[in-house]
């Protein structure tokens, strides 16, 4: 047993002890004893994780503990790297998790509800692990299962707020209402969900069937001969199962709804970890079970990540609630990480494995950088709906004076988030425009179109995503709080504020030594019979990104440091040529003093944006203006109401949803409650199934 | 040159054309004015102007408005440094003292982050022109983006790099790499997106007086003192910047090549003039121009991103 084995049973053993902790414990010491053990077992599958993409591997195979196929798992490099990204997300969410769910016993604090928390952590960690087929479908379920019933945390009631301990009827009513929102959350993830698991279930065994073993070595061996038909179709199905767990458009309605609806830290784990194993299971089915595939097939991902990217992030530019943005904001990464993996194959298709390596470095790049700042600005997003109790970013504000620790986490996650120089997301999204930009000499026509139009929409939704986050930063933090709540709101406990700080410092290796994760990048490349080589060896003191197929160069440290340094002496310059700096009133007009009310709102903020996408978005508006009694020309009052519906959801699911609904109406008639009704049924059954194989 | 005096050459060659920048920013601004004075029939300011201005307010003490914390303190001196980094690493002077360092996507990106850092200064004053200058300017940035990264690209296609270095010295040692229907497109995009950036007429008025048309002035609306003078500063070392990124990426004879002090000398000087002739055509172009309505500065806008994805599409297509 090396260390990944020592490590991975550490892993499991811990998060076995959270959850029998959790159910042991009482409710005051309950989530202090689950929530280190999780972070705990989180590191212990860092560690492994780390070991794998340094070259390490392990296998274990016990063939009874599941019937007739056992349990298979292996690592490799692929592998340690989502388990190193799942171990370091868990890590801050069983942090935070200390923090966050309180000592009342109700809601994220009961019970059940930190039973399956460091379960649904373990059951991440065992899908990149799998060796099998339904060893792969066992721990994808757990984790649908887990995830789902988490969501469901705060189905009987929202957890009462701090600054609203006085409920009132009302609150209690919102709180009903919110209650629904959970349930119906809940609702859209498990139909969403299991419909992906179907998917896979039935693409995944086709697989198995004919290459004739349920083992990744056995596929691997069977797939070389396989017709192109049946390849294409598993991947298709492989691409509803795991880009649907990904939230890629359009089979996304469950993802802003999972993510706005369950508490903080599963949000967490939801949006960091877990949509990122759909992406490891689109590149294990695509590039090594199935051995790279068909042209169209990476097309298809192109598309869908093109798709994915704009719509997500137009809608999350003008959400307004905290949450609702960061989800559809997950989406638009999906998207991007998606557009890479979608080139990594077209290129590889085309024969040019350098570029290949390349798209499939800054996808890969970008799931972790994704998951870094995610979990810092969900982590973030809980801090803020703790202390508040809303998400209604127009109800917020002036949280930098209260909450200082949490709006500058928040801060530097929504920087990494909008891919601007010194964060991180920037780097992976450079890496992505390089390798967009190297199509190679003989790239042929649909490259040659494809990457000019997919550098547009990554432009697009960059400038876009800048926007969206200085709304958030913008109207969410700074200036006057505009409610009560907000204004009253206090600093969250310290282990969240270590929590948000531990998945900072992520962001901030990931910004400044992007570099240091080459050598296990191009590993993965290997595997995947891809090629990534850096130019020359890595020089630890300038921690360049530099590649053999780039002819640029990309500095993070420098640039960091020079920002900073530049910064500095301008401040300090600048300090010293004039007298101090006084407080004073903001220019009022001479109507003082401004109130809160007459701040920008994020919904005014990201009005012209709104305006400008009108067609794509068709918000519908309700303006009821009240005139005076004694003259029309005087208004007395105008009231607003503006919802921006998920026009995709609108077109595509409510149609089917209306039809289904109907078929199960009209499917009624037929079990009018007569046994021997029934029994005709089964036997007509029967004799189908017998005419069938007879006929077969 | 040993690696160590070259090292030393460089830095020297990056602080000298920051500081060239930093001083020529005021005066493009004086000429702009100036010009534009005169076609109007006004006798308008001098020249160095702008620098007196900026003389008087660095001596005076800044205010902060009461609601507003360490963000808008934070901004004037993000947005100077993000411009001073860029005026002493792009390839305006020499190319080959930046060759490897300046990327024209984090170029880009840098210019992004003062813009950030200033919109959320904005909204952080908590007033309602803050807000809006923030929103308007953010809506415009989300826009130009896309324009300013694609056209980027279209050049980068020649070369096989986005290394500015490259694609300017590469356009220097080969003139007929210029002259391609992809660089004309490109161009285009990248005037229309410098204006937007710059905030120029027709996207944004400079010189407006009326908080309703306010972009840029909105947002900066509760600076004052030294405060006043870095954003001022810096917003017209911004323009000098894209100003001399047009010219050198379009136009790049003249810059020097090879580390020679004469070599040097001429590029400083040359480039000298390249700025100012593109001031006086901003300028020219500014009085027979009216400002566009703001809600139509998206079509514009749109159309300067389908020339970049032309220009793209050519580079990649016709090579």
């Amino acid at each position: 047993m090396n260390v990944i084995g020592a490590a991975l049973a550490a892993a499991a053993g811990l998060a076995l002890a959270g959850a029998a902790a959790s159910v042991l414990f009482g409710r005051s010491a309950r989530a202090r004893v689950a929530g280190p053990l999780t972070a705990l077992s989180g590191v212990a599958a860092v560690v492994a994780g780390a070991a794998a993409v340094a070259g390490a591997s392990w296998s274990f195979a016990t063939p009874d503990l599941l019937p007739l196929t056992g349990v298979e798992l292996t690592i490799d490099a692929l592998s340690g790297w989502f388990l190193l990204l799942v171990g370091a997300v868990t890590c801050v969410a069983g942090t935070y998790t200390v923090g966050y769910v309180g000592r009342s016993g109700e809601g994220a604090s009961s019970r059940g509800a930190l039973f399956l928390l460091p379960l649904f952590a373990a059951s991440m960690m065992l899908v990149p692990l799998a060796a099998s087929v339904p060893t792969l479908l066992a721990g994808w379920e757990l984790m649908a299962v887990t995830s789902l019933l988490l969501v469901l945390t705060e189905h009987r009631h929202r957890p009462p707020q701090a600054p609203l301990a006085n409920a009132t009827q009302s609150d209690e009513r919102t709180a009903a209402r919110a209650g629904g929102a959970v349930r119906d959350a809940a609702v859209w993830y498990a139909a969403m969900t299991q419909l992906g698991f179907v998917a896979l279930l039935a693409g995944l065994l086709w697989l198995a069937a004919v290459a004739g073993g349920t083992s990744f070595a056995a596929i691997r061996a069977g797939a070389a001969g396989m017709d192109a038909t049946t390849a294409g179709v598993v991947f298709l199905l492989g691409i509803v199962g795991f880009a649907g767990k990904a939230g890629a458009v359009p089979l996304h309605p469950w993802l802003p709804r999972a993510h706005a609806e369950s508490p903080s830290h599963v949000s967490t784990l939801m949006s960091a970890a877990m949509v990122k194993l759909g992406i490891y299971g689109l590149l294990r089915l695509g590039f090594d079970l199935l051995g790279g595939g068909a042209t169209w097939w990476w097309l298809v991902l192109v598309v869908i990540g093109s798709g994915s990217a704009l719509y997500g992030i137009t809608q999350a530019a003008v959400a307004q609630d905290l949450k609702r943005m960061l989800a559809f904001s997950t989406s638009e990464n999906v998207g991007l990480i998606l557009l890479g993996v979608g080139f990594a194959g077209l290129y590889a298709r085309s024969g040019n494995p350098a570029a290949a390596g390349l798209a499939l470095a800054a996808a890969l790049l970008h799931t972790a950088n994704h998951a870094a700042f995610k979990a810092l600005l969900f982590a973030g997003a809980g801090s803020v709906v703790r202390a508040t109790g809303t998400r209604d970013l127009d109800r917020l504000g002036g949280l930098v004076r209260t909450m200082p620790a949490t709006t500058i986490m928040f801060g530097a996650g929504a920087l990494a988030a909008a891919a601007l120089p010194p964060g991180n997301g920037f780097v992976s999204e450079w890496l992505l425009l390089q390798a967009l930009l190297h199509p190679g000499p003989d790239a042929g026509t649909l490259l040659t179109i494809a990457a000019p139009l997919a550098v547009a929409v990554v432009a697009t939704t960059a400038g876009i995503g800048v926007a969206t986050y200085v709304k958030a930063v913008g109207t969410g933090f700074l200036a006057r709080a505009r409610t009560d709540p907000a204004a009253l709101a206090r600093e969250s406990p310290p282990s969240m504020i270590v929590a948000m700080g531990l998945a900072g410092l992520a962001c901030v290796g990931l910004s400044v030594g992007p570099g240091l994760t080459v050598p296990a990048l191009s590993r993965i490349a290997a595997d995947l019979e891809l090629i990534l080589d850096t130019g020359q060896p890595m020089v630890p003191s300038d921690l360049a990104l530099r590649f053999d197929a780039v002819r640029a160069t990309l500095w993070p440290l420098w640039t960091v440091l020079g920002i900073v340094a530049v910064t500095v002496a301008v401040a300090v310059t600048a300090r010293g040529l004039g007298p101090a700096r006084r407080r004073a009133a903001a220019w009022d007009c001479g109507d003082g003093p401004l109130t809160a009310r007459m701040e920008y709102t994020a919904t005014s903020f990201a009005e012209p944006l709104q305006r400008v996408f009108d067609d794509v978005l068709a918000p519908e508006r309700d303006v009821d203006v009240t005139h005076v009694d004694e003259s029309r020309y005087h208004v007395s009052a105008v009231s607003f109401q503006q919802r921006i519906p998920d026009r995709i959801e609108n077109r595509l699911y409510q149609p089917l949803l209306g039809i289904m609904r109907r078929l199960g109406e009209q499917a009624r008639g037929l079990g009018n409650g007569s046994v021997h009704r029934y029994l005709g049924y089964m036997l007509g059954a029967l004799l189908a199934v017998l005419v069938l194989g007879v006929l077969r | 040159m040993t690696a160590d005096v070259r090292g030393l050459v460089i830095v020297a060659l990056a602080l000298g054309q920051a500081v060239l920048l930093a001083v020529l920013a005021p005066y493009v601004l004086g000429l702009t004015r100036a010009v534009r004075a005169r076609l109007e029939g006004r006798a308008g300011g001098r020249l160095g102007q702008p620098w007196r201005d900026l003389r008087k307010l660095l001596r005076k003490g800044p205010t902060s408005p009461a609601d507003a914390s360490l963000v808008f303190v934070a901004a004037p001196p993000v947005l100077m440094a993000t411009s001073i980094v860029v005026a002493g690493a792009a390839p305006f002077v020499a190319t080959a003292s930046v060759a490897g360092r300046a990327d024209l996507i984090v170029v880009v990106g840098l210019l992004l982050l003062g813009t950030v850092a200033l919109a959320l200064a904005g909204l952080d004053t908590g007033t309602a022109f803050g807000g809006m200058g923030a929103s308007r300017e953010m809506t415009i940035a989300a826009l130009v983006e896309p324009t300013l990264l694609l056209s980027v690209f279209a050049l980068s296609v020649r070369v096989g790099s986005t290394d500015l270095a490259t694609i300017v010295s590469a356009g220097a040692t080969d003139p007929a790499s210029v002259f391609t229907p992809a660089s004309a497109l490109a161009a285009a995009a990248l005037a229309i997106a410098t204006l937007a950036e710059g905030g120029r007429i027709p996207v944004d008025n400079p010189s407006t007086h009326l908080e309703l048309t306010m972009v840029h002035e909105a947002m900066v609306l509760e600076y004052s003192g030294r405060d006043l003078a870095l954003v001022e500063w810096a917003s017209s070392l911004r323009l000098t910047i894209l100003l001399g990124l047009l010219a050198n990426l379009f136009v790049p004879w003249g810059v020097a090549t090879a580390l020679t002090p004469i070599g040097v000398l001429i590029g400083a000087a040359v480039f000298v003039v390249k700025v100012g002739l593109l001031a006086v055509a901003l300028a020219v172009g500014e009085v027979f121009t009216a400002k566009l309505r703001l809600f139509r500065v998206p079509e514009l806008l749109a159309g300067s991103f389908a020339l970049a994805l032309l220009a793209v599409l050519a580079a990649a297509v016709l090579g």
